[in-house]
């Protein structure tokens, strides 16, 4: 496991690089439209997702602009460390507060199963409570839905709805305990300020099993690759949940509730389920199992991996070496192995694992080969886990687009 | 329903609205009222982005999710027009 400082120290180099040689990256010197548009995103969303910036933020890909949905191009995946500045943003809601400054944000803890109920300050926070660091990835639970097929509605995202970041915060469990858990505590559930335009529209309120909120791993993180976070990444406080998928990760947190009851709601009941037994094993949030329930919460984040740094009808010459680099993840049991295959699938051999950045980050991996022959070479990567699971070929539908981790492949060609 | 719509906008920024006004949906009957009605809550690039695999049925779904679940105020006059303009210009 990386230092925090070294972690840090790889942020500094993304930077330098970002700013001396690649100054002007390719997708934003007229090949965005490809990195933008991975087959099989429709004509459609290729044309309305257009490089846009938000107020301290890179151009990052739009897919709407209200709510706020961007993503992260492929290339700031290169690096292990993805810049606050280049980090995906999304939203449900649209009425998002911009005034909610670190003075006046204030946290409740309540619920029918907190004894002492409690409203902290951000100097209550950061000055009461031990701090902790963890390197995660947070990943959109919708990530790669635009490459669904047949395709399925939402935000149509393609592979760069996730980031990975050091972040810097407080257990959320040592302020449950300062508030006091009764023993019929079931669900944690958790607010952010934001709301719909309509009063009618239902606030996007999530919760957790107490036992995943009780966890050591998940925290309320105050800072984020050494900053505050951005305002569109949820500043001033947002929960981290390593392993599980980002819907749990609520943004602008400003409600904590510890419930004898599982949270009702579109957002838990409807929203964020996945069909029981299509999946591998995940953990299972049984609060929110109902008799005859065909769907249950999307819950861990599965096993999956990225070729970062060539892309598709990339030409090399021949006798050159390619170098094929990437990251790979999963929902913190470790990642343990990543194989390419240059010949679209048939033959396999492991990729170099880079450092680790401990379970819940990003791994880097690589890969060198030098092609025999003239032609074209279908470069794919896949990444494996301790626990045993590996990515699919074929894409397991579901009526939402959630974990697709189907194998990434590149075509290049040698001439 | 005009007021609502205003309300609705009052809350965003001058600079979220230009580049909302890069949104383009195509011409035809229906389209004022898709772009005033959809566009309370969010920007119309979420029909652009969702086209073109909706069929009909697939239309009309969303458009009732929008009102039953997110509590749309679309008059249920004009939900046959909505969905036939969705239909027509984005659907599959």
């Amino acid at each position: 496991m990386e230092s925090r400082r070294e972690f840090l120290k790889g942020i500094a180099g993304g930077l330098a690089v970002a700013g001396g040689t690649l100054l002007t990256p390719a997708w934003a010197r007229g090949a965005d439209k490809f990195v933008i548009a991975p087959s099989p995103l429709t004509q459609n969303n290729i044309d309305a997702s257009t490089l846009e910036s938000l107020p301290g933020k890179k151009p990052l890909i739009k897919r709407s602009f209200r709510a706020p949905n961007y993503e992260t191009p492929i290339t700031y995946f290169n690096e292990v460390v993805t810049p606050n500045d280049a980090f995906f943003v999304r939203w449900h809601l649209n009425n998002i507060p911009d005034d909610l400054g670190a003075q006046n944000w204030r946290l409740k803890i309540g619920g029918d199963c907190a004894q002492k109920p409690l409203e902290i300050t951000l100097d209550n926070l950061k000055n009461d409570y031990p701090h902790v660091e963890i390197a995660a990835l947070c990943l959109c639970s919708g990530n790669r839905r635009g490459l669904s097929q047949p395709h399925v509605a939402g935000v149509e995202w393609s592979y760069g709805a996730m980031g990975n970041a050091l972040w810097k915060g407080v257990r959320l469990k040592d302020i449950l305990n300062k508030a006091g858990i009764s023993k019929d505590a079931l669900e944690v559930t958790m607010n952010g300020a934001e709301t719909g335009v309509l009063d009618g529209t239902p606030d996007f309120v999530k919760s957790l099993p107490l036992w995943k909120a009780l966890d050591e791993n998940t925290i309320l993180a105050f800072e984020m690759n050494g900053a505050p976070l951005p305002h569109m990444n949820g500043f001033p406080v947002r929960l981290v949940v390593p392993g599980w998928t980002a819907t749990y990760w609520t943004k602008m947190v400003t409600v904590i509730n510890i419930s004898s009851k599982p949270q009702p709601g579109f957002w838990m009941r409807t929203a964020y389920r996945i069909p029981i037994g299509k999946f591998p094993e995940t953990d299972r949030f049984t609060s929110q199992e109902y008799p005859g329930d065909t769907m249950t919460p999307i819950t861990e984040i599965v096993v999956s991996s990225l070729i970062t740094n060539i892309t598709d009808g990339q030409h090399f010459r021949h006798g050159q070496a390619i170098e094929v680099k990437g990251m790979a993840w999963d929902s913190g049991r470790g990642v343990n192995q990543v194989e390419v295959s240059t010949d679209g699938g048939n033959t396999w051999q492991s990729a170099e694992l880079g450092k680790d950045y401990g379970n819940f980050s990003f791994r880097p991996w690589s890969f060198s080969f030098k092609p025999k022959s003239k032609g074209k070479y279908a470069v794919m990567a896949k990444a494996s886990n301790r626990a045993g699971s590996t990515q699919v070929f074929e894409l397991i539908w579901n009526p939402a687009g959630y974990h697709n981790n189907v194998v990434h492949k590149i075509d290049v060609v040698v001439a | 329903m005009k007021k609502i719509f205003i309300l609705a906008l009052t809350g965003l920024s001058f600079s979220v609205l230009a580049d909302e006004s890069k949104i383009q949906l195509k011409e035809g009957p229906g389209k004022d009222l898709v772009t005033a009605q959809c566009g309370i809550c969010h920007s119309n690039d979420m029909i652009q982005i969702n086209s073109p695999f909706l069929d009909k049925k697939g239309w009309e779904g969303e458009v009732n999710k929008m009102i039953k679940v997110m509590g749309a105020p679309l008059p249920a006059e004009d939900v046959p027009k909505v969905v036939e303009y969705l239909t027509k210009y984005y659907g599959k």
